[in-house]
Protein backbone atom coordinates (compact mmCIF):
# COMPACT_ATOMS: atom_id res chain seq x y z
CA UNK A 1 0.00 0.00 0.00
CA UNK A 2 1.42 3.61 -1.00
CA UNK A 3 0.45 6.93 0.43
CA UNK A 4 0.75 10.19 -0.02
CA UNK A 5 0.38 12.83 2.65
CA UNK A 6 0.07 16.26 1.82
CA UNK A 7 2.73 16.33 -0.89
CA UNK A 8 3.74 19.62 -2.60
CA UNK A 9 6.30 20.13 -4.98
CA UNK A 10 7.85 23.87 -5.99
CA UNK A 11 11.00 25.04 -8.02
CA UNK A 12 11.87 28.31 -7.85
CA UNK A 13 12.43 29.51 -11.91
CA UNK A 14 13.62 33.19 -12.65
CA UNK A 15 13.36 34.06 -9.10
CA UNK A 16 9.26 33.18 -9.06
CA UNK A 17 8.47 29.74 -7.07
CA UNK A 18 5.85 27.59 -9.63
CA UNK A 19 4.20 25.22 -7.53
CA UNK A 20 3.68 22.40 -9.58
CA UNK A 21 2.06 19.85 -7.32
CA UNK A 22 -0.17 21.17 -4.20
CA UNK A 23 -1.46 18.98 -1.34
CA UNK A 24 -1.63 15.46 -2.90
CA UNK A 25 -3.27 12.91 -0.43
CA UNK A 26 -3.61 9.55 -1.99
CA UNK A 27 -3.48 6.23 -0.83
CA UNK A 28 -3.48 3.20 -3.47
CA UNK A 29 -4.78 -0.13 -2.10
CA UNK A 30 -2.98 -2.99 -2.68
CA UNK A 31 -4.45 -5.26 -5.78
CA UNK A 32 -5.64 -2.23 -7.30
CA UNK A 33 -4.84 -1.00 -10.62
CA UNK A 34 -4.85 2.64 -10.61
CA UNK A 35 -4.92 5.13 -13.60
CA UNK A 36 -3.98 8.37 -13.63
CA UNK A 37 -5.21 11.24 -15.76
CA UNK A 38 -5.34 14.82 -16.46
CA UNK A 39 -4.27 17.40 -18.72
CA UNK A 40 -0.70 17.92 -20.24
CA UNK A 41 1.73 19.32 -17.45
CA UNK A 42 -1.43 18.85 -14.94
CA UNK A 43 1.56 17.34 -12.78
CA UNK A 44 1.47 13.29 -13.18
CA UNK A 45 5.04 12.53 -14.88
CA UNK A 46 6.21 14.59 -11.48
CA UNK A 47 4.12 13.04 -8.96
CA UNK A 48 5.74 9.26 -10.51
CA UNK A 49 8.97 10.66 -10.44
CA UNK A 50 8.60 12.04 -6.45
CA UNK A 51 7.04 8.29 -5.60
CA UNK A 52 10.66 6.49 -7.10
CA UNK A 53 12.52 9.10 -5.38
CA UNK A 54 13.54 10.74 -8.51
CA UNK A 55 12.56 14.19 -6.77
CA UNK A 56 12.29 15.50 -3.34
CA UNK A 57 8.80 16.52 -2.68
CA UNK A 58 9.18 20.09 -0.85
CA UNK A 59 6.72 18.89 2.07
CA UNK A 60 4.88 16.25 2.76
CA UNK A 61 5.28 12.62 3.74
CA UNK A 62 5.32 8.88 1.63
CA UNK A 63 4.69 5.41 3.08
CA UNK A 64 4.88 2.11 1.62
CA UNK A 65 3.72 -0.95 3.38
CA UNK A 66 3.48 1.17 6.50
CA UNK A 67 7.36 2.23 6.14
CA UNK A 68 7.99 5.81 5.95
CA UNK A 69 10.18 6.75 2.86
CA UNK A 70 10.16 10.16 2.27
CA UNK A 71 13.69 10.36 2.98
CA UNK A 72 14.98 7.09 1.34
CA UNK A 73 16.59 7.47 -1.67
CA UNK A 74 15.76 6.20 -5.62
CA UNK A 75 17.98 2.49 -5.18
CA UNK A 76 16.64 2.08 -1.29
CA UNK A 77 13.01 2.51 -3.09
CA UNK A 78 13.37 0.59 -5.89
CA UNK A 79 14.99 -2.61 -3.46
CA UNK A 80 11.68 -2.07 -1.03
CA UNK A 81 9.59 -3.15 -4.11
CA UNK A 82 8.82 0.29 -6.54
CA UNK A 83 9.30 0.09 -10.28
CA UNK A 84 9.40 2.92 -12.52
CA UNK A 85 8.85 2.93 -16.51
CA UNK A 86 9.38 6.46 -17.76
CA UNK A 87 7.58 8.53 -20.22
CA UNK A 88 10.72 9.19 -22.06
CA UNK A 89 12.97 5.75 -21.80
CA UNK A 90 16.49 6.77 -21.31
CA UNK A 91 19.07 5.59 -24.04
CA UNK A 92 22.41 4.03 -23.04
CA UNK A 93 25.36 3.51 -25.44
CA UNK A 94 27.28 0.19 -25.33
CA UNK A 95 24.58 -1.62 -22.81
CA UNK A 96 22.39 -4.12 -24.42
CA UNK A 97 18.92 -5.47 -24.09
CA UNK A 98 20.11 -8.35 -22.29
CA UNK A 99 22.07 -6.17 -19.66
CA UNK A 100 19.07 -3.82 -19.25
CA UNK A 101 16.69 -7.06 -18.48
CA UNK A 102 19.63 -8.52 -16.26
CA UNK A 103 20.27 -5.66 -13.93
CA UNK A 104 16.09 -4.84 -13.81
CA UNK A 105 16.21 -8.40 -12.60
CA UNK A 106 18.61 -8.20 -9.92
CA UNK A 107 21.70 -8.93 -11.76
CA UNK A 108 20.92 -12.74 -12.88
CA UNK A 109 18.58 -13.57 -15.79
CA UNK A 110 18.55 -16.48 -17.65
CA UNK A 111 18.63 -16.24 -21.72
CA UNK A 112 14.74 -17.70 -22.31
CA UNK A 113 13.41 -15.80 -19.27
CA UNK A 114 14.49 -12.68 -21.09
CA UNK A 115 13.21 -13.78 -24.14
CA UNK A 116 10.04 -14.49 -22.34
CA UNK A 117 9.41 -10.96 -21.29
CA UNK A 118 10.37 -9.60 -24.81
CA UNK A 119 7.84 -11.80 -26.48
CA UNK A 120 5.87 -10.50 -23.96
CA UNK A 121 5.73 -6.63 -24.59
CA UNK A 122 6.16 -8.26 -28.31
CA UNK A 123 9.40 -7.98 -29.52
CA UNK A 124 10.92 -11.06 -31.62
CA UNK A 125 13.57 -12.10 -29.02
CA UNK A 126 16.21 -13.16 -31.25
CA UNK A 127 16.15 -10.10 -33.17
CA UNK A 128 16.72 -7.73 -30.25
CA UNK A 129 18.53 -9.32 -27.12
CA UNK A 130 21.74 -7.96 -27.83
CA UNK A 131 20.79 -4.24 -29.55
CA UNK A 132 22.36 -1.39 -27.63
CA UNK A 133 19.66 0.42 -26.14
CA UNK A 134 20.92 3.61 -28.33
CA UNK A 135 18.96 5.71 -30.28
CA UNK A 136 19.25 3.00 -33.41
CA UNK A 137 16.02 1.57 -31.71
CA UNK A 138 12.40 3.26 -32.47
CA UNK A 139 10.41 5.36 -30.14
CA UNK A 140 8.01 2.24 -29.56
CA UNK A 141 10.95 -0.03 -29.19
CA UNK A 142 12.25 1.69 -26.49
CA UNK A 143 8.97 2.43 -24.90
CA UNK A 144 8.50 -1.69 -25.34
CA UNK A 145 11.95 -2.50 -23.52
CA UNK A 146 11.60 -0.29 -20.62
CA UNK A 147 7.85 -2.49 -20.28
CA UNK A 148 9.98 -5.53 -20.22
CA UNK A 149 12.44 -4.25 -17.75
CA UNK A 150 9.44 -3.67 -14.98
CA UNK A 151 8.27 -7.14 -16.34
CA UNK A 152 11.69 -8.30 -15.21
CA UNK A 153 11.64 -6.66 -11.63
CA UNK A 154 8.14 -8.15 -10.58
CA UNK A 155 7.75 -5.52 -7.77
CA UNK A 156 4.87 -5.12 -5.27
CA UNK A 157 4.04 -1.38 -6.71
CA UNK A 158 4.78 -0.49 -10.53
CA UNK A 159 4.32 2.86 -11.95
CA UNK A 160 4.29 3.13 -15.72
CA UNK A 161 4.23 6.99 -17.51
CA UNK A 162 2.02 6.71 -20.46
CA UNK A 163 2.99 3.09 -21.48
CA UNK A 164 0.80 3.57 -24.86
CA UNK A 165 2.58 6.34 -25.88
CA UNK A 166 4.22 5.23 -29.53
CA UNK A 167 3.10 1.78 -29.00
CA UNK A 168 0.62 0.92 -32.25
CA UNK A 169 -2.80 -0.12 -31.99
CA UNK A 170 -2.03 -3.98 -33.31
CA UNK A 171 0.08 -4.51 -29.44
CA UNK A 172 -2.16 -2.17 -27.74
CA UNK A 173 -4.74 -5.73 -26.65
CA UNK A 174 -1.44 -7.04 -25.54
CA UNK A 175 -0.30 -4.19 -23.46
CA UNK A 176 -3.19 -4.17 -21.49
CA UNK A 177 -3.20 -8.04 -21.06
CA UNK A 178 0.81 -7.83 -19.67
CA UNK A 179 -1.30 -5.44 -17.15
CA UNK A 180 -3.66 -7.86 -16.14
CA UNK A 181 -1.66 -11.14 -16.04
CA UNK A 182 1.10 -8.61 -13.65
CA UNK A 183 -1.80 -7.95 -11.30
CA UNK A 184 -2.09 -11.96 -11.09
CA UNK A 185 1.19 -12.95 -11.15
CA UNK A 186 2.43 -10.77 -8.21
CA UNK A 187 0.53 -11.12 -4.68
CA UNK A 188 -0.44 -7.60 -3.44
CA UNK A 189 1.02 -5.80 -6.50
CA UNK A 190 -0.65 -2.94 -7.42
CA UNK A 191 -0.22 -1.08 -10.57
CA UNK A 192 -0.21 2.99 -11.11
CA UNK A 193 -0.68 4.24 -14.92
CA UNK A 194 -0.74 7.78 -16.05
CA UNK A 195 -2.79 7.60 -19.23
CA UNK A 196 -4.96 9.26 -21.57
CA UNK A 197 -5.94 6.35 -23.45
CA UNK A 198 -9.82 5.66 -22.48
CA UNK A 199 -9.08 1.95 -23.22
CA UNK A 200 -7.01 2.11 -20.51
CA UNK A 201 -8.98 3.71 -18.20
CA UNK A 202 -12.14 1.62 -19.04
CA UNK A 203 -10.22 -0.92 -17.41
CA UNK A 204 -8.99 0.77 -14.06
CA UNK A 205 -9.77 -0.43 -10.77
CA UNK A 206 -10.11 3.21 -9.65
CA UNK A 207 -9.42 6.80 -11.54
CA UNK A 208 -7.83 9.63 -10.56
CA UNK A 209 -7.54 13.16 -12.10
CA UNK A 210 -4.75 14.89 -11.73
CA UNK A 211 -4.82 18.66 -12.92
CA UNK A 212 -3.00 22.01 -11.57
CA UNK A 213 -1.03 19.73 -9.67
CA UNK A 214 -3.92 19.16 -7.66
CA UNK A 215 -6.34 15.97 -7.50
CA UNK A 216 -9.59 16.79 -8.99
CA UNK A 217 -11.30 14.01 -8.58
CA UNK A 218 -10.49 10.02 -7.24
CA UNK A 219 -13.06 7.49 -7.45
CA UNK A 220 -14.23 3.81 -8.70
CA UNK A 221 -13.47 3.88 -12.35
CA UNK A 222 -17.29 3.24 -13.61
CA UNK A 223 -17.86 6.60 -11.51
CA UNK A 224 -15.13 8.31 -12.95
CA UNK A 225 -15.15 7.66 -16.31
CA UNK A 226 -18.61 8.73 -17.53
CA UNK A 227 -17.99 11.51 -16.03
CA UNK A 228 -14.75 12.60 -17.80
CA UNK A 229 -16.27 11.54 -20.93
CA UNK A 230 -19.24 13.40 -20.79
CA UNK A 231 -18.22 16.62 -18.73
CA UNK A 232 -17.66 19.28 -20.95
CA UNK A 233 -15.78 20.90 -18.25
CA UNK A 234 -13.10 17.85 -17.78
CA UNK A 235 -13.06 17.20 -21.61
CA UNK A 236 -12.05 21.07 -21.65
CA UNK A 237 -9.56 20.24 -18.82
CA UNK A 238 -8.17 16.70 -20.46
CA UNK A 239 -8.42 17.67 -24.14
CA UNK A 240 -6.44 14.41 -25.06
CA UNK A 241 -9.00 12.17 -23.66
CA UNK A 242 -11.51 12.85 -25.93
CA UNK A 243 -9.41 12.26 -28.96
CA UNK B 1 52.64 -22.89 -20.54
CA UNK B 2 56.37 -22.71 -21.53
CA UNK B 3 58.26 -21.37 -18.39
CA UNK B 4 55.62 -18.57 -17.33
CA UNK B 5 55.39 -17.90 -14.08
CA UNK B 6 52.30 -17.21 -12.40
CA UNK B 7 52.24 -13.40 -13.21
CA UNK B 8 53.34 -13.65 -16.55
CA UNK B 9 50.44 -16.52 -17.22
CA UNK B 10 47.78 -14.34 -15.82
CA UNK B 11 48.91 -11.44 -17.62
CA UNK B 12 48.92 -13.00 -20.78
CA UNK B 13 45.41 -14.04 -20.20
CA UNK B 14 44.62 -10.84 -19.67
CA UNK B 15 46.09 -9.07 -22.87
CA UNK B 16 45.34 -12.26 -24.98
CA UNK B 17 42.40 -14.20 -23.70
CA UNK B 18 44.84 -17.15 -23.44
CA UNK B 19 44.74 -19.96 -21.01
CA UNK B 20 46.71 -22.40 -22.56
CA UNK B 21 49.41 -22.52 -25.77
CA UNK B 22 46.89 -21.35 -28.76
CA UNK B 23 46.30 -23.10 -32.33
CA UNK B 24 47.95 -21.64 -34.74
CA UNK B 25 51.78 -19.44 -35.03
CA UNK B 26 52.53 -17.56 -32.26
CA UNK B 27 55.44 -15.85 -30.39
CA UNK B 28 55.79 -15.36 -26.80
CA UNK B 29 58.16 -12.57 -25.35
CA UNK B 30 58.15 -13.04 -21.48
CA UNK B 31 61.01 -10.27 -19.85
CA UNK B 32 62.55 -9.29 -23.27
CA UNK B 33 63.28 -12.98 -23.94
CA UNK B 34 61.82 -14.94 -26.25
CA UNK B 35 59.35 -17.87 -24.50
CA UNK B 36 57.98 -19.55 -26.94
CA UNK B 37 57.40 -20.03 -30.96
CA UNK B 38 55.94 -21.49 -33.14
CA UNK B 39 55.54 -21.26 -37.34
CA UNK B 40 52.63 -23.22 -39.20
CA UNK B 41 52.89 -23.79 -43.03
CA UNK B 42 51.21 -20.52 -43.95
CA UNK B 43 52.51 -18.20 -41.14
CA UNK B 44 56.72 -18.40 -40.99
CA UNK B 45 57.79 -16.33 -37.84
CA UNK B 46 61.66 -15.19 -37.55
CA UNK B 47 64.07 -13.00 -35.71
CA UNK B 48 65.35 -10.21 -37.15
CA UNK B 49 68.91 -10.36 -37.41
CA UNK B 50 69.88 -8.21 -35.64
CA UNK B 51 67.74 -8.74 -32.35
CA UNK B 52 65.75 -5.95 -32.82
CA UNK B 53 62.53 -8.07 -33.03
CA UNK B 54 60.38 -10.64 -35.82
CA UNK B 55 59.10 -10.78 -39.11
CA UNK B 56 56.12 -12.58 -39.55
CA UNK B 57 55.64 -13.59 -42.92
CA UNK B 58 51.90 -14.90 -44.03
CA UNK B 59 52.08 -16.87 -47.48
CA UNK B 60 49.32 -15.55 -50.08
CA UNK B 61 45.77 -17.10 -49.67
CA UNK B 62 46.35 -17.97 -45.89
CA UNK B 63 43.30 -18.06 -45.13
CA UNK B 64 40.82 -18.56 -40.93
CA UNK B 65 44.70 -18.90 -39.26
CA UNK B 66 45.80 -16.83 -36.72
CA UNK B 67 48.83 -15.56 -34.90
CA UNK B 68 49.46 -14.84 -30.96
CA UNK B 69 52.35 -12.22 -30.21
CA UNK B 70 51.56 -11.62 -26.73
CA UNK B 71 54.38 -9.52 -24.76
CA UNK B 72 54.71 -9.38 -20.99
CA UNK B 73 56.95 -7.77 -18.62
CA UNK B 74 56.75 -8.46 -14.91
CA UNK B 75 60.68 -7.70 -13.84
CA UNK B 76 60.64 -4.23 -12.61
CA UNK B 77 62.86 -1.86 -14.73
CA UNK B 78 62.98 -3.01 -18.04
CA UNK B 79 63.20 -1.10 -21.30
CA UNK B 80 62.89 -2.50 -24.16
CA UNK B 81 61.79 -1.37 -28.03
CA UNK B 82 60.51 -3.93 -30.27
CA UNK B 83 60.09 -3.89 -34.09
CA UNK B 84 57.44 -6.78 -35.32
CA UNK B 85 56.78 -6.66 -38.91
CA UNK B 86 54.05 -7.90 -40.15
CA UNK B 87 53.93 -9.08 -44.21
CA UNK B 88 50.56 -10.58 -45.10
CA UNK B 89 50.25 -12.41 -48.84
CA UNK B 90 47.29 -11.22 -51.03
CA UNK B 91 43.78 -13.06 -50.88
CA UNK B 92 44.58 -13.92 -46.98
CA UNK B 93 41.91 -14.14 -43.98
CA UNK B 94 43.59 -13.82 -40.99
CA UNK B 95 43.26 -12.78 -37.56
CA UNK B 96 46.49 -11.30 -35.04
CA UNK B 97 45.93 -11.01 -31.94
CA UNK B 98 48.90 -8.85 -30.00
CA UNK B 99 49.15 -7.17 -27.08
CA UNK B 100 51.52 -6.54 -23.94
CA UNK B 101 50.98 -7.11 -20.33
CA UNK B 102 53.04 -5.14 -17.88
CA UNK B 103 53.50 -6.18 -14.12
CA UNK B 104 55.62 -3.90 -11.99
CA UNK B 105 55.96 -4.10 -8.51
CA UNK B 106 59.09 -2.50 -7.96
CA UNK B 107 60.44 1.27 -7.73
CA UNK B 108 61.68 1.67 -11.86
CA UNK B 109 60.28 2.13 -14.08
CA UNK B 110 58.80 -0.73 -16.92
CA UNK B 111 58.38 0.23 -20.47
CA UNK B 112 57.35 -1.62 -23.39
CA UNK B 113 57.69 0.24 -27.00
CA UNK B 114 56.13 -1.83 -29.41
CA UNK B 115 56.74 -1.10 -33.57
CA UNK B 116 53.99 -2.88 -35.61
CA UNK B 117 54.21 -2.62 -39.25
CA UNK B 118 51.79 -4.45 -41.45
CA UNK B 119 52.16 -4.68 -44.88
CA UNK B 120 48.57 -6.19 -46.58
CA UNK B 121 48.33 -7.57 -49.64
CA UNK B 122 45.74 -7.13 -52.21
CA UNK B 123 42.22 -8.60 -51.41
CA UNK B 124 43.43 -9.71 -47.80
CA UNK B 125 41.54 -9.56 -44.71
CA UNK B 126 43.05 -8.85 -41.31
CA UNK B 127 41.97 -8.54 -38.18
CA UNK B 128 43.96 -7.13 -35.53
CA UNK B 129 43.08 -7.07 -31.77
CA UNK B 130 45.52 -5.23 -29.31
CA UNK B 131 44.90 -5.00 -25.26
CA UNK B 132 47.28 -3.03 -23.30
CA UNK B 133 47.17 -3.89 -19.33
CA UNK B 134 49.18 -2.84 -16.61
CA UNK B 135 49.24 -4.18 -12.77
CA UNK B 136 51.68 -4.19 -9.86
CA UNK B 137 51.89 -2.29 -6.46
CA UNK B 138 54.98 -0.68 -6.92
CA UNK B 139 56.05 2.86 -7.62
CA UNK B 140 57.72 2.34 -10.51
CA UNK B 141 55.64 4.00 -14.26
CA UNK B 142 53.87 1.37 -16.71
CA UNK B 143 54.29 2.95 -20.13
CA UNK B 144 53.27 1.74 -23.55
CA UNK B 145 54.49 3.17 -26.25
CA UNK B 146 52.87 1.19 -29.62
CA UNK B 147 53.71 3.00 -32.86
CA UNK B 148 51.18 1.35 -35.84
CA UNK B 149 52.18 1.79 -39.13
CA UNK B 150 49.81 -0.03 -41.58
CA UNK B 151 49.61 0.04 -45.18
CA UNK B 152 46.40 -1.68 -46.71
CA UNK B 153 46.77 -2.72 -50.77
CA UNK B 154 44.29 -2.67 -53.40
CA UNK B 155 41.01 -3.95 -51.83
CA UNK B 156 42.50 -4.94 -48.59
CA UNK B 157 40.60 -4.67 -45.44
CA UNK B 158 42.18 -4.62 -42.07
CA UNK B 159 39.92 -3.92 -38.61
CA UNK B 160 41.77 -3.11 -35.49
CA UNK B 161 40.77 -3.29 -32.03
CA UNK B 162 42.87 -1.80 -29.49
CA UNK B 163 42.09 -1.67 -26.00
CA UNK B 164 43.86 -0.17 -23.33
CA UNK B 165 41.72 -0.42 -19.56
CA UNK B 166 43.92 -0.77 -17.13
CA UNK B 167 46.80 -0.14 -15.31
CA UNK B 168 48.88 1.88 -18.22
CA UNK B 169 50.46 4.95 -16.32
CA UNK B 170 51.65 6.73 -19.29
CA UNK B 171 50.76 5.60 -23.16
CA UNK B 172 51.61 7.37 -26.40
CA UNK B 173 50.28 5.40 -29.21
CA UNK B 174 51.02 6.56 -32.42
CA UNK B 175 48.70 4.98 -35.98
CA UNK B 176 49.52 5.81 -39.27
CA UNK B 177 47.71 4.24 -42.02
CA UNK B 178 48.43 4.93 -45.83
CA UNK B 179 45.41 3.04 -47.54
CA UNK B 180 45.31 1.98 -51.21
CA UNK B 181 42.26 1.80 -53.94
CA UNK B 182 38.79 0.06 -52.83
CA UNK B 183 41.24 -0.74 -49.15
CA UNK B 184 39.30 -0.03 -45.61
CA UNK B 185 40.43 0.46 -43.04
CA UNK B 186 38.24 0.14 -39.30
CA UNK B 187 39.79 1.13 -36.10
CA UNK B 188 37.54 0.43 -32.80
CA UNK B 189 40.10 2.06 -29.79
CA UNK B 190 38.98 2.20 -26.16
CA UNK B 191 40.96 4.24 -23.59
CA UNK B 192 40.32 3.97 -19.55
CA UNK B 193 42.93 5.99 -17.47
CA UNK B 194 42.64 6.64 -13.69
CA UNK B 195 44.77 8.19 -11.07
CA UNK B 196 47.80 9.70 -12.85
CA UNK B 197 47.46 8.70 -16.12
CA UNK B 198 48.01 9.93 -19.58
CA UNK B 199 47.54 8.76 -23.06
CA UNK B 200 47.92 10.04 -26.17
CA UNK B 201 46.43 8.73 -29.39
CA UNK B 202 47.88 10.10 -32.68
CA UNK B 203 46.38 8.88 -36.14
CA UNK B 204 46.91 9.86 -39.33
CA UNK B 205 45.44 7.88 -42.18
CA UNK B 206 46.39 8.82 -45.74
CA UNK B 207 43.29 7.97 -48.20
CA UNK B 208 45.52 7.81 -51.24
CA UNK B 209 43.73 5.55 -53.44
CA UNK B 210 40.21 5.79 -55.41
CA UNK B 211 37.04 4.60 -53.41
CA UNK B 212 39.22 3.90 -50.22
CA UNK B 213 38.11 4.53 -46.40
CA UNK B 214 38.62 4.72 -42.95
CA UNK B 215 36.37 4.51 -40.16
CA UNK B 216 37.74 5.30 -36.93
CA UNK B 217 36.37 5.85 -33.61
CA UNK B 218 37.87 6.01 -30.70
CA UNK B 219 35.89 5.58 -26.98
CA UNK B 220 37.62 6.99 -24.17
CA UNK B 221 36.38 7.36 -20.08
CA UNK B 222 39.08 9.68 -18.10
CA UNK B 223 38.42 9.20 -14.49
CA UNK B 224 40.30 10.70 -11.31
CA UNK B 225 42.97 13.61 -12.39
CA UNK B 226 43.90 11.36 -15.57
CA UNK B 227 44.21 13.19 -18.91
CA UNK B 228 43.87 11.81 -22.73
CA UNK B 229 44.58 13.65 -26.17
CA UNK B 230 42.67 11.96 -29.01
CA UNK B 231 43.99 13.53 -31.99
CA UNK B 232 42.22 12.04 -34.82
CA UNK B 233 43.41 12.84 -38.76
CA UNK B 234 43.02 11.85 -41.78
CA UNK B 235 43.89 13.06 -45.19
CA UNK B 236 41.40 12.49 -48.33
CA UNK B 237 43.84 11.95 -51.23
CA UNK B 238 41.27 10.89 -53.71
CA UNK B 239 37.55 10.18 -53.76
CA UNK B 240 37.25 8.48 -50.81
CA UNK B 241 34.87 7.77 -47.46
CA UNK B 242 36.17 8.99 -43.74
CA UNK B 243 34.89 8.87 -40.33
CA UNK B 244 36.58 9.60 -36.93
CA UNK B 245 34.51 9.89 -34.04
CA UNK B 246 35.64 10.64 -30.36
CA UNK B 247 33.02 9.99 -27.84
CA UNK B 248 34.60 10.46 -24.31
CA UNK B 249 33.20 10.57 -20.74
CA UNK B 250 34.91 12.43 -18.43
CA UNK B 251 34.54 11.66 -14.22
CA UNK B 252 36.33 13.12 -11.37
CA UNK B 253 38.84 15.50 -12.45
CA UNK B 254 39.53 13.54 -15.54
CA UNK B 255 40.36 16.00 -18.65
CA UNK B 256 40.19 15.11 -22.42
CA UNK B 257 40.85 16.98 -25.31
CA UNK B 258 40.10 15.93 -28.63
CA UNK B 259 41.56 17.61 -32.15
CA UNK B 260 39.77 16.26 -34.91
CA UNK B 261 41.93 16.79 -38.45
CA UNK B 262 40.66 16.68 -41.28
CA UNK B 263 42.38 17.23 -44.85
CA UNK B 264 40.38 17.12 -47.85
CA UNK B 265 42.97 17.18 -50.77
CA UNK B 266 40.64 15.86 -53.02
CA UNK B 267 37.17 17.04 -54.43
CA UNK B 268 35.48 13.75 -54.29
CA UNK B 269 37.29 13.27 -50.52
CA UNK B 270 33.77 12.61 -48.65
CA UNK B 271 35.24 13.10 -44.68
CA UNK B 272 33.74 13.55 -41.60
CA UNK B 273 34.59 14.04 -37.70
CA UNK B 274 32.09 13.93 -34.79
CA UNK B 275 33.66 14.47 -31.26
CA UNK B 276 31.32 14.61 -27.85
CA UNK B 277 33.04 14.57 -24.82
CA UNK B 278 30.56 15.06 -21.31
CA UNK B 279 29.71 13.76 -18.35
CA UNK B 280 27.51 10.20 -17.74
CA UNK B 281 24.35 11.86 -18.18
CA UNK B 282 22.43 12.07 -15.17
CA UNK B 283 19.19 10.65 -16.26
CA UNK B 284 21.52 7.27 -17.25
CA UNK B 285 22.51 6.79 -13.57
CA UNK B 286 18.87 7.54 -12.44
CA UNK B 287 17.30 4.99 -14.74
CA UNK B 288 19.45 2.10 -13.08
CA UNK B 289 19.50 3.12 -9.81
CA UNK B 290 14.96 2.79 -10.44
CA UNK B 291 16.34 -0.65 -11.15
CA UNK B 292 17.76 -1.44 -8.31
CA UNK B 293 21.53 -0.17 -8.83
CA UNK B 294 23.30 2.39 -6.46
CA UNK B 295 24.80 5.43 -7.51
CA UNK B 296 28.63 3.77 -8.28
CA UNK B 297 26.93 0.56 -9.54
CA UNK B 298 25.42 2.40 -12.12
CA UNK B 299 28.03 4.37 -13.30
CA UNK B 300 29.78 0.76 -13.06
CA UNK B 301 27.25 -0.91 -15.80
CA UNK B 302 27.49 2.06 -17.61
CA UNK B 303 31.33 2.75 -17.98
CA UNK B 304 31.66 -0.78 -18.83
CA UNK B 305 29.13 -1.14 -21.43
CA UNK B 306 30.27 1.91 -22.89
CA UNK B 307 33.71 0.69 -23.51
CA UNK B 308 32.59 -2.90 -24.52
N1 LIG C 1 12.09 20.77 -12.69
C1 LIG C 1 11.12 21.54 -13.19
N2 LIG C 1 11.31 22.84 -13.41
C2 LIG C 1 10.34 23.63 -13.92
N3 LIG C 1 9.14 23.17 -14.25
C3 LIG C 1 8.89 21.88 -14.09
C4 LIG C 1 9.85 20.98 -13.56
N4 LIG C 1 9.33 19.75 -13.51
C5 LIG C 1 8.07 19.88 -13.98
N5 LIG C 1 7.81 21.16 -14.33
C6 LIG C 1 6.52 21.67 -14.84
O1 LIG C 1 5.53 21.10 -14.05
C7 LIG C 1 4.38 20.83 -14.81
C8 LIG C 1 3.97 19.40 -14.66
O2 LIG C 1 4.85 18.58 -15.41
P1 LIG C 1 4.62 17.02 -15.59
O3 LIG C 1 5.68 16.52 -16.47
O4 LIG C 1 4.49 16.41 -14.26
O5 LIG C 1 3.21 17.00 -16.35
P2 LIG C 1 2.37 15.78 -16.87
O6 LIG C 1 1.07 15.82 -16.16
O7 LIG C 1 3.14 14.53 -16.77
O8 LIG C 1 2.14 16.18 -18.39
P3 LIG C 1 2.06 15.27 -19.74
O9 LIG C 1 0.65 14.77 -19.82
O10 LIG C 1 2.31 16.26 -20.81
O11 LIG C 1 3.06 14.22 -19.65
C9 LIG C 1 4.72 21.25 -16.22
O12 LIG C 1 4.19 22.52 -16.45
C10 LIG C 1 6.21 21.26 -16.24
O13 LIG C 1 6.69 22.18 -17.17
MG1 LIG D 1 4.03 13.27 -18.15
Amino acid sequence: MLELKNISFGVTEENKQIEILRGINLTIENKKFVVITGPNGGGKSTLARIIAGIEKPSGGQILFDGVDITEKNITERAKLGISFAFQQPVKFKGLEVFDLLKIAAGGKLKFNEACNYLSAVGLCARDYINREVNSSLSGGELKRIEIATILARKTKLSIFDEPEAGIDLWSFKHLIKIFEDMRQNISDSSIIIISHQERILSIADEIIVLADGQIKNHGDAKTILPQIVNSENVIKECGKIKE
Amino acid sequence: MFQLDEIQKRLIAEVAGLHKVPIGAYNFRANSQLAARQSTANIEITSKEDGTGIDIHIKPNTKNESVHIPVVLSASGLTETVYNDFFIGENCDVVIVAGCGIDNCGSANSEHDGVHRFFVGKNSKVKYVEKHYGSGTGTGKRILNPVTEVTLNENSFMEMEMVQIKGVDSTNRVTTANVDASAKLIVRERLMTHGDQKAFSTYKINLNGENSGADVVSRGVARDKSFQKLDLGISGNAACNGHTECDSIIMDEGKILAVPSLEANNVDAMLVHEAAIGKIAGEQIIKLMTLGLTEAEAEEQIINGFLK
